[in-house]
């Protein structure tokens, strides 16, 4: 850019300097980008190192045991596949319930390894599927970035996405959850939409749909993009902006981006008929309308025009009336106002918690806490106001979007702390323009002022202070310009009337910067920087890469392991029958399903509220309502994860009071009260005798005495209220290692009946009887 | 290569077959065992039977082979029978290993089977040898009560003969059945026999005519766990690269008597002598010398609890299931080490190459109902050939790896009911040219190098429709 602003004769040398710089550069960030995408990848390799290649957590098991159908049966049964193995005996069609992105990313994946005969299992392709997306979002946020602010702040904001703690926390290898693939898609979509906002390329909008497809294939948050969208192409339109490219960049993104998401079973007719997507619609019309008025604008006459437009916006404001008291009466009409659950809580933080136990129960859906924030972005915290600003100067189409997009985001993360995810990638970016500026500005001070440079002719310095990264970002312009000269004509005398000017005055400013001051700015940014790499590298090998199927925790006499879990469900697989039923609270269905290979009756998909709350009901009733609730469903076995001998926090007594609640949700005979004494939630002798009878209770502490003799109860810091029973219904047919999970099998009819003879009443009911009741009780079947 | 044979150490089989010698090439009855000793040891789950037989030959002419009889009902558990003779006089003395070989007699009576024992020096008229048989029988305690609960021993019959089946006379005999514990709740008298301690005595028995039978039942306490491998698939993948794979897939059960009812983890881990007493908490596997990279895992994941020893000579691996086994309770698990390559690969005069490796199992104490071992040779191997010191089943398949292009070939062996003691080494012969090892990294360049070319190529294309 400064060359034609030098002196004829300097022309030639400067532009040899220019394009071996250029080249230099470019080979440069590409070798910084590979770098980036390694240690994106090899960041998350510390749980591999330190524990296992094992898949983690809950939902992950899931999508494992849904990708090695696909991977079995093909795509076809995939789509048809109806899932007895869960929900017993409604059972579920995954085909039509699951987002498949995931799934068929990871199964494509392993089929091409297959087919050049490189035999990875599926299992290794889900373990590692994360990193390797993980660095896609990085290249991604680098594209993204470099179309907000150039390349110096793409490496930037790359660099710092890679190693986000809380991108991490999501995407470590095992972590194999739809989160891995779909922030990847949810920038790279962004980044196509602001190159079609740049460049008003068709070309691009027709990718940009189908990276919308595939967030939508993904992730249930595609919603966000789908307004987050919108909302920028109307503050455009507000702000005076509208463009052709702005049409360009939208229409077609609605149009087929609708069309395609619609192709998504789960997502289905829901693309046009729920609220979450009505924004876009909406918008979608204002932009046809001031696109045509703007095209009668540019074909009348000034006069002619303003009466144009009392004309249209007297018959149009007719006609939206019109349109909107259908659609406000068609939303009204239904309870949730056309939008789902999570949706809802969303917009009112406390909608969840009132309405709907079963999202609040979960502890990813609560708000953050601050902490939180600061280990979840650290450093970029504070950043982020800089590359606000940043963003502002100048406030571009692009910089508008990002400034949109994480004001958004922060609003969200605040109402969910999984919603962190969505925001860590604008804060990267935000962060990235803030620090590539900061560097910009203090290095230009700095060569401006060392004296081998200031003595050169201004042009010179200001070629020579001007950075890399935006020298660079010129000429990939100017080059890209070439490529696409009509669209991107506007575009490149924007660019070449705007810096011009502008760096000669801020040149100017920036000489006021004294040296020192600018030396010392840059180490402690580079501190800064620092911390936060060591602040990501720590919570990447502690905090985030734990599998939660395995615990460790270190003594004076080293590393201990605790692998209940799988104990549990080795045993379940190998030694029980292979249609028996297992019954446990809704967390462990995944689980079970895919590492016991067992039916089970709920699970973490909890699509069927009364289904968990039949469940919660039996864990929360006294034995013997317990087992006819379990006897009516079939289950064979119950499993109980159980803390108390080792310390292990999140067993079922933590978990129990959400049991009750979502139980006491739709059978009004549990009342969270009867389980509380004086408001408080104990399990010690003061527990009320409800708790202590109930069949969580009975089933965790059975024989727990004989451990220590004083069933001290290491999670609760107390010994229990009731040590001496004896179960009458239920018999103990395997308890791990370390108690923390504890199968319990049925007895058998026989048994109860012999029990029951003081209640002839219940005794008489024979299976088919206490089937009926079952099934038609469902408002209070146990009394 | 064979393993030199120590006289106990060897072998272990168990289950009770009479044994008889017969001389096919002459009349039965020119042969007579002059004395018989028969010990049954039972204190595991596999019944091993040392018999001891002083082989006369009475008849006119020479004779060089030898039988033994077994009732129909021990042959099927019958895992291998070995014979040793002495060699050498006084001090001096060697053992020898005699070929055996399952005979089919048409006369047999009430279907008893035959093994011929081939003596190295034909046994002339008037001579005699002592022979050394061993014989194992896997399955052959039969769990009684079947079911059993946690706190309960467990208790097991044994079937056999107080008399040696045998086609021949035999002037005198006895048999002692050992048992692992004083605790024999009933047995068969025939007498004389004698309890004392963990042992029984039948006999001696004087001039028991041919096929002389006499049923015995007994009934004591055995609380050695049963581990018995249902499935056993060892894969031994060799690469010229100087690495040997061996992984191995075990489907373990607990043969003993079934689990019944409840199991209490405070039971079990308070009072371990008395409840579970038969479970199968560990196991250990013998393997090679040098390895390295072992893991010990399962279909949804690794098991931690695990040893591994090595030391110059061997290495041991223990390992424990992720639960404790009770009767009945099965688990399947994978494991899986890598060897140097000269330690079992050598080139044989004609310029092949073969490898030497173990067969068997190297859990010990421990039954397998079905091995399957399948060796992998490097691709572009051709003529394999397996040497195996005992029948098996044998074919080739096809084996698809890491970037293979026309498979690799793999040499499959099947036995059924394998015991430790057969863990003899095999041979596979195969001829392999080192040229073949550079197929895959220069395919790798190749494929590289020619990205690169078409990387090249497109960035100074101009595919643009306009000018």
């Amino acid at each position: 850019m400064a060359a034609p602003e030098s002196s004829a004769a300097a022309v030639p040398t400067l532009y040899t300097n220019n394009a071996l710089r250029n080249a230099f550069g470019g080979v440069l960030a590409f070798f910084i980008l590979l770098l980036i995408g390694v240690m994106a990848f090899s960041i998350r390799l510390f749980s591999v190192i330190k524990y296992e290649s094992v898949i983690h957590e809950f939902d992950p098991y899931f999508n494992y045991r849904v990708t090695q159908f696909l991977a079995k049966n093909g795509i076809y049964e995939f789509w048809n596949w109806f899932d007895d193995r869960t929900w017993y005996p409604l059972g579920r069609v995954i085909g039509g319930t699951v987002y498949p992105g995931l799934t068929l990313t990871a199964g494509t994946i392993w089929w091409l390894l297959n087919s050049l005969n490189i035999p990875l299992s599926v299992e290794t392709v889900c373990v590692f599927t994360a990193p390797i997306f993980s660095a896609f979002a990085s290249w991604a946020t680098y594209l993204l970035t470099k179309e907000v602010k150039g390349t110096g702040a793409g490496l930037t904001a790359a660099a710092l996405l890679a190693m986000v703690p809380s991108y991490i926390s999501r995407s470590v290898a095992g972590s194999y959850d739809n989160e891995a693939v779909a922030i990847f898609a949810l920038i790279f979509t962004f980044y196509l939409y602001i190159k079609t906002l740049n460049t008003g390329s068709l070309f691009y909008a027709t990718l940009n749909s189908i990276a919308y497809f595939y967030m939508v294939c993904s992730w249930g948050g595609y919603t966000f993009i789908i307004n987050l969208i919108p909302m920028h192409v109307l503050l455009c339109i507000v702000t005076g902006r509208f463009s052709s490219r702005l049409y360009i960049a939208y229409a077609p993104l609605v149009v087929l981006g609708t069309l395609l998401a619609a192709l998504v079973p789960v997502v289905g007719f829901n693309a046009v008929m729920t609220s979450e997507h009505f924004a876009s619609f909406l918008v979608f019309i204002i932009l046809h309308v001031v696109a045509f008025v703007y095209y009668i604008k540019g074909i009348l006459t000034p006069k002619m025009f303003k009466v144009a437009v009392t004309l249209v916006v007297s018959v149009g404001l007719a006609v939206c009336c019109a349109v909107i008291a259908v659609l406000v009466a068609l939303v009204a009409s239904s309870p949730t106002k056309g939008w789902s659950g999570r949706s809802l809580s969303l917009l009112d933080p406390t909608y969840a918690s009132k309405y709907i136990p079963i999202i609040a129960s979960v502890s990813e859906h609560q708000p953050p806490t601050w902490p939180s924030y600061f280990m979840d972005i650290n450093v970029l915290a504070f950043l982020v106001p800089a590359g606000i600003i940043a963003c502002f100067s100048p406030l571009s189409d692009a910089s508008s979007f990002v400034v949109l997009y994480i004001a958004t985001s922060v609003y969200f993360s605040g109402v969910m702390v999984r919603l962190m995810l969505v925001f860590a990638p604008a804060a990267c970016i935000t962060s990235g323009i803030a620090l590539s500026q900061a560097f910009d500005v203090f290095t230009r001070s700095i060569k401006f002022q060392l004296p081998g440079i200031a003595s050169n002719t201004e042009v010179d310095a200001a070629e020579t202070s001007s950075s890399t990264a935006e020298a660079q970002n010129d000429v990939e312009k100017s080059e890209e310009t070439s490529k696409n000269r009509p669209s991107k004509k506007s575009k490149k005398k924007e660019k070449e009337e705007k810096p011009l000017p502008k760096a000669k005055a801020e040149k100017k400013r920036l000489l006021a910067l004294p040296l020192d001051s600018s030396v010392i700015s840059l180490l402690l940014l580079i501190l800064l920087g620092a911390l936060y790499v060591v602040h990501c590298v720590w919570a990447a090998a502690e905090a985030y890469s734990a599998p939660s199927i395995v615990l460790t925790s270190r003594s004076h006499d080293g590393l201990h392991v605790f692998d209940d879990f799988r104990e549990a469900y080795a045993w379940l697989r190998h030694n029980t029958d292979v249609d028996d039923k297992v019954a446990s609270w809704w967390d462990y269905g995944y689980q079970t399903t895919a590492m016991a290979n067992r039916t089970v009756i709920v699970d973490n998909n909890t699509w069927n509220n009364t289904h968990i709350a039949t469940v919660g009901t039996a864990m929360s009733s006294p034995e013997k309502a317990a087992w006819e609730i379990f006897h009516s469903l079939d289950v064979k076995y119950v499993l109980v994860v159980f803390g108390g001998l080792v310390g292990y926090p999140s067993d079922d007594i933590n978990k129990f009071l959400w049991m009750v609640r979502i139980g006491g949700g739709v059978f009004p005979h549990i009342k969270e009260p009867d389980y509380l004494r004086d408001g408080q939630y104990r399990i010690d002798s003061q527990a009320t005798p409800t708790m202590l009878n109930c069949l969580m209770y009975k089933l965790s502490y059975y024989r727990f005495v004989e451990t220590d003799g004083k069933a001290f109860d290491r999670v609760r810091q107390t010994e229990i209220g009731k040590k001496y029973f004896k179960l009458t219904h239920f018999e103990e047919v395997f308890t791990t290692h370390h108690w923390m999970v504890r199968i319990y099998k049925l007895k058998p009819p026989k048994n109860r009946i012999r029990g029951k003879t003081k209640k002839p009443k219940t005794k008489t009911s024979t299976t088919s009887s206490r089937a009926k009741r079952s099934g038609t009780g469902k408002k209070n079947p146990w009394h | 290569m064979e393993v030199p044979i120590r006289a106990t150490g060897l072998l272990g089989f168990t289950f009770f077959s009479l044994l008889f010698f017969v001389c096919t090439s002459s009349p039965l009855h020119s042969l007579f065992i002059s004395n018989a000793e028969r010990r049954i040891d039972a204190t595991s789950h596999i019944v091993k039977v040392y018999l001891t037989l002083k082989v006369e030959n009475a008849g006119s002419t020479p004779t060089s082979e030898v039988l033994l009889a077994f009732p129909p009902t021990q042959v099927d558990h019958l895992a291998t029978v070995e014979v040793l003779v002495t060699k050498g006089k006084r001090k001096k003395t060697t053992l020898v290993r005699l070929d055996v070989k399952p005979t089919e007699l048409p006369d047999a009576p009430d279907g008893a089977k035959y093994f011929t024992i081939f003596l190295a020096n034909p046994l002339n008229s008037g001579e005699s040898t002592t022979l050394e048989v061993l014989y194992l029988f896997t399955h052959s305690l039969e769990p009684f009560p079947a079911e059993i609960g946690q706190s309960e021993s467990q208790l097991v019959h044994y079937r056999d003969s107080a008399l040696i089946l045998s086609p021949y006379h035999i002037k005198q005999q006895t048999s002692f059945i050992k048992t692992p514990s004083r605790k024999v709740e009933s047995f068969t008298r025939v007498e004389p026999t004698n309890h004392a301690g963990t042992e029984i005595k039948y006999g001696p028995y004087e001039d028991r005519p041919p096929y002389s039978f006499s049923p015995i039942l007994i009934h004591f306490e055995n609380n050695s766990p049963f581990p018995v491998v249902e499935e056993l698939v060892r894969e031994v993948e060799i690469s010229h690269w100087g690495n040997l794979q061996v992984t191995e897939q075990y489907t373990l059960v607990h043969g003993g008597a079934r689990h019944k009812g409840v199991f209490s983890r405070v039971d079990f881990q308070s009072r371990p002598t008395l409840s579970g007493a038969s479970s199968l908490r560990h196991l250990l596997a013998r393997l090679p010398p040098r390895v390295h990279s072992v893991y010990y895992r399962d279909e949804i994941g690794n098991i931690s609890s695990s040893h591994l020893r090595t030391d110059s000579r061997k290495s041991e691996l223990e390992i424990e299931p992720r639960y404790p086994l009770f009767g009945g309770w099965k688990a399947t698990f994978v494991i899986g080490y890598g060897l140097p390559l000269q330690d079992f690969l050598f080139e044989s005069s004609d310029d092949r190459r073969y490898l030497n490796f173990t067969f068997g199992c190297p859990l010990l104490e421990t039954v397998v109902d079905k091995l399957t071992v399948k060796v992998v040779l490097p691709e572009g191997s051709k003529d394999p050939s397996a040497v195996v010191p005992f029948p098996v089943d044998q074919h080739l398949e096809t084996k698809y790896s890491y970037l293979d292009v026309v498979g690799r070939t793999v040499v499959v062996m099947e036995k059924k009911n394998l015991v430790p003691v057969q863990n003899s080494h095999f041979q596979v012969y195969y001829t392999f040219k080192p040229i073949f090892m550079l197929a895959e990294p220069l395919m790798l360049a190749s494929a590289f190098f020619l990205f690169f070319v078409a990387c090249v190529a497109y960035l100074h294309i101009d595919l643009s429709i306009r000018k």
